[in-house]
């Protein structure tokens, strides 16, 4: 029995500005077994990356609990120990700019074996070796600079860094999309081979639902700052119950008929997504939804629990039991 | 892409070199800026060594020789003491060089750290403070604070450079606070604020080396723009007094002169533009050499 | 035979870098036919970005340089044609559709000023329209791309639409000047999944309905099967196999091909093949012969020798891999 790593109560984080609240995050449940893989699936403005950075530390929560390991660890990183900045790490989106383009390779991979004392001076060269090795990329790399290599090696020294510290938690926000689909596969492989070699938990962010399938053993759909629903893989994408998984599914590209025929009955997109500064009230989809009733328009659904460990936020299942507020289930 | 796979250090170092000199050298003027740099720098630390008449650049008076026009004797001509005016340019280069230099040592450090460090606490009080300062002290008018400072201390090059460099630093602040509030929100230094490294070295490894091209070509620029104000103070009388050569001083000693004996005020007036130009085709060539590349 | 609307004949372009000449394109051979949907598939760095511009003269040169090859629209040859006559022939025979809407429009203008613009320097139009027509066509093209409320986004400026609504003003942009053929460089990459589709779908819509040729470039083989009729896949500087959508996806040929469909991930959840071991090449010292050969899984002796041309698989479907040579 698997034990939970990391629990998140009723996360949220607003945002100021000048035209007004951003609620990036607007009360987000859910838990983490060690060694698996969450998914978390979300367009733009669905609060995805603002969970991710909030997690490993960058964004102060307004509200909410992160439960790491059983301590408490809802602030920002100024105010975080350094054995848990050890301890969780994040590989980000953009390769491009994940990289300071003014240091090499051996002295970014270098710096959390410092950070962290990890090996004196010899041993910290023996260490990024090992490092490059792990993550199948030629010793030589290290002098070069991050201009000189491309996206998918850019990402993988991401990799590198970010098990350099030997975490046992490491947020992957996007880390696939901005490169091509060969270079994505190696990068995923080599994730999957770390994640049992290392025993790593992961929390995967993509909007790439047939990657999803492939990566998850869980997976959670995010749109406006909550959760729609959360299920793992195989019930999500074989009963997809909340209107908006439906849309997403379908709008998905594929490139066989079999897949075809497993996508939802064609639900045509409509409608864009809102600003977070102007949520509208009641179900934040409601607008877009097919199945809109009166009801969502005015009252915000709560999650509730309609099958094993498979949970919805939708006025179409409010029939179904309210799922009860555990550390084991998702509100 | 790379083109080799060097394991040793100076194989390294020389490819980066390479690499260097064929980005700065894309733009001919570069090359043109480099070279009047580099001689300007040649005369001024040999000027006792290469200049035809060394003793002239101090207190020496010849009347049998003065005013004398630009002839094989005297390259550039004589001045109204019988000095040889190319021997005193070359010493004048001196004084120009040191003031900027001088300048630039003053000014740079403090005004890229208070640049940075507002930057990087960028909406809080360090910032606000810090910008503040700032704000005052571009808001005095350059050359008439240092005319105060030169006319209530007495007027001499040190004092000049004192005047200068206080009107300078607000500008490298303000250059590299806006470079580092906007780098704070990059994503490698997410990264190694998540790791936990130190406030220093965010600023100073990993913030500040993405600054630099700004900072150098600025500098190269500043270069010129402070040889030239000296020249403006020394013109005015504030700056280097007589009988130092001073190239501010020597055009405003030969104004009185013109237009008949034009050597005088001509010739150092050319030596200032040289040098100033020099700084500045420079500064645009090493803009090119910091540009990051893209593969 | 009717000859294609464009045609790009053996291309070849490269450029000049520090350390030497980067050999990019390497002979490519490209058709679009009239009212056709054509697919270019590649992965970053394989030249198509390059090949479009080069179509369109907006390559940089110097660096870049033409070295061989012709680039026919409708019968004449783009690269002997000087400027300012292509400009003409640009304007009013293709236009584009970048990948980054944002920066694709001018963030200092309304959307109306600069689709107005447009519409100005557009086919079947003078100079001196009157301000009126101008301004009703540039509508009539917003409502066209199914924008809510055409009249109120005229006055807004780029920053206030959505990335998908500044998309559609592209599109808009693209349309209104009544080209013949659209060239779409990755249209919906930055876009969300469920924007991406409906502007896929529109873009179709349109194109069915005003008849022009499209190509569209993409990495995603996904989109690639939805929306085209053709597929050209490319890899390292030429066109690797060329075939119509249905048979490339049913029976792919090249080792490329066939390795970047094992490469996707699947909605069937089998896991992730790893498709194409090895890297692109390097342009500045490229592989000899075919250039796929270093990472092809059924390499022989030939392939390092000598450069495939296309053999012909049946059915329109072309390949250029010794495999195939009968």
């Amino acid at each position: 029995m698997t034990e939970e790593i990391l629990t998140v109560k009723d996360l949220k984080k607003y945002f100021l500005t000048s035209r007004g609240t951003v609620k990036a995050v607007d009360g987000v449940t859910f838990s983490i077994k060690e060694g698996e893989t969450l998914g978390l699936v979300g367009e733009s403005g669905s609060g995805k990356s603002t969970v991710a950075y909030t997690l490993v530390g960058i964004y102060q929560p307004t509200a909410g609990k992160i439960v790491f390991k059983g301590q408490d660890i809802s602030k920002d990183f100024s105010k975080r120990l350094k054995p848990l900045k050890k301890d969780i790490q994040i590989v980000f989106q953009d390769p491009g700019s994940s990289l300071n383009p003014r240091r090499s390779i051996k002295q970014i991979l270098e710096l959390p074996l410092k950070v962290h004392h990890i090996s004196g001076n010899r041993g910290r060269m023996k260490q990024v070796v090992k490092l490059l090795e792990m993550v199948e990329l030629p010793f030589d790399y290290q002098y070069k600079y991050p201009q000189a290599i491309g996206g998918g090696e850019k990402q993988m020294v991401a990799v590198a860094r970010a098990l350099a510290t030997n975490p046992s938690f490491v947020v992957l926000d996007e880390p696939t999309s901005a490169l091509d689909v060969s270079v994505q596969a190696k990068i995923i492989n080599l994730l999957m081979q770390l994640q049992q070699r290392l025993n790593l938990t992961y929390l995967f962010i993509t909007h790439d639902l047939s990657l999803m399938r492939n990566v998850a053993t869980r997976v959670a759909i995010m749109y406006l700052g909550k959760m729609c629903e959360v299920a793992c893989t195989s019930e999500f994408f074989q009963n997809p119950l909340h209107p908006y998984t439906q849309m997403l599914l379908s709008s998905i590209p594929v490139v066989s008929d079999e897949e075809e025929m497993l996508k939802p009955k064609k639900i045509l997109s409509r409608g864009e997504i809102p600003s977070p500064v102007n949520v509208p009230p009641g179900c934040s989809f409601h607008r877009r939804c097919p199945e809109g009733m009166e009801l969502c328009s005015q009252v915000d659904p709560g999650m509730v629990e309609v099958g094993e460990e498979h949970t919805v936020r939708c006025h179409l299942f409010q029939g179904a039991k309210i799922a009860a507020s555990t550390s084991q289930g998702e509100e | 892409m790379e083109t080799s796979l060097h394991a040793t250090f100076w194989a390294r170092k020389l490819e980066a070199f390479g690499r260097g000199w064929y980005k700065f050298s894309r733009n001919p003027l570069s090359i043109i800026g480099l070279i009047a740099v580099l001689l300007v720098s040649f005369l001024a630390t040999f000027a006792p060594f290469v200049s035809p008449y060394p003793k002239h650049a101090g207190v020496f008076v010849n009347f049998a020789e003065a005013s004398q026009p630009p002839s094989l004797r005297h390259l550039f001509g004589t001045d109204v003491f019988g000095r040889d005016i190319l021997s005193r340019i070359f010493f004048g280069f001196r004084f120009s060089l040191m003031l900027g230099v001088v300048v630039l040592t003053l000014v740079v450090p403090p005004g890229v750290i208070l640049g940075l460090t507002a930057g990087y606490f960028k909406g809080t009080w360090i910032d606000t403070v810090i910008m503040r300062i700032t704000d005052i002290f571009v808001a005095v008018p350059p050359l008439i604070l240092a005319l105060a400072i030169c006319s209530v201390l007495s007027p001499n090059i040190f004092n000049a450079m004192i005047a200068v460099s206080l009107m300078w630093w607000p500008w490298y602040t303000r250059l590299v606070y806006g470079l580092s509030s906007s780098l704070r929100n990059e994503f490698f230094v997410q990264a190694a604020e998540v790791t936990g490294a130190s406030r220093l070295h965010i600023l100073f490894k990993e913030i500040l080396p993405n600054c630099l091209s700004p900072i150098f070509t600025k500098m190269s620029l500043d270069m010129g723009w402070v040889i030239l104000i000296g020249a403006s103070l020394s013109f005015v009388g504030l700056g280097v007094q007589p009988p130092k050569p001073g190239l501010g001083t020597m055009v405003a000693d030969g104004r009185i002169y013109m237009p008949d004996q034009w050597w005088i005020t001509v010739f150092p007036a050319f030596a200032i533009m040289l040098v100033v130009l020099g700084f500045n085709l420079l500064g645009d060539g090493l803009r090119d050499l910091f540009a990051v590349e893209e593969v | 035979m009717i000859a294609p609307l464009l045609e790009i004949k053996n291309l070849h372009v490269g450029f000049d870098i520090y350390g030497g000449h980067l050999k990019v394109l390497d002979g490519v051979t490209f058709a679009v036919g009239k009212g056709a949907k054509v697919g270019l598939v590649g992965e970053t760095g394989c030249g198509k970005t390059t090949t479009m511009k080069s179509v369109m003269r907006i390559l940089p040169i110097p660096p870049g340089k033409l070295t061989e090859g012709e680039i026919f629209f409708k019968e004449r040859d783009l690269l002997r044609v000087n400027l300012k006559k292509v400009r003409g022939v640009k304007g009013k025979g293709i236009s584009m559709i970048f990948q980054d809407p944002t920066a694709a429009l001018n963030p200092v203008f309304t959307i109306g000023r600069q689709l107005m613009d447009v519409v100005k320097y557009s086919k079947g139009a003078g100079e001196n329209q009157a301000k009126d027509t101008i301004r009703d066509r540039a509508i009539n093209a917003l409502k066209d791309v199914a924008m809510p409320d055409p009249e109120r986004i005229m006055e807004n400026y780029p920053i206030q639409l959505s990335g998908g609504m500044r998309q559609r003003v592209c599109i808009a942009m693209a349309l209104v000047t009544g080209s013949e053929l659209l060239i779409a460089d990755e249209p919906t990459t930055s876009l969300d999944v469920t924007i991406q589709d409906q502007v896929l779908r529109l873009l179709g819509n349109l194109v069915e309905e005003k008849r022009n040729s499209t190509i569209l470039i993409t990495h995603s083989l996904g989109i690639v099967r939805e929306w085209t009729d053709r597929v050209y896949v490319m890899y390292a500087g030429s066109m690797v196999e060329a075939a119509p959508t249905k048979g490339l996806f049913s029976n792919p040929l090249h080792p490329y091909t066939q390795g970047l469909m094992k490469a996707v991930p699947k909605l069937t959840g089998e896991g992730i093949a790893e498709g194409v071991p090895g890297r692109i090449p390097n342009y500045l010292n490229p592989p000899s012969g075919c250039r796929f050969h270093p990472r092809c899984p059924h390499v022989m002796r030939i392939c390092e020798q000598e450069r495939p041309p296309f053999f012909d698989g049946g059915n329109t479907h072309q390949v250029a891999c010794f495999l195939y040579k009968e």
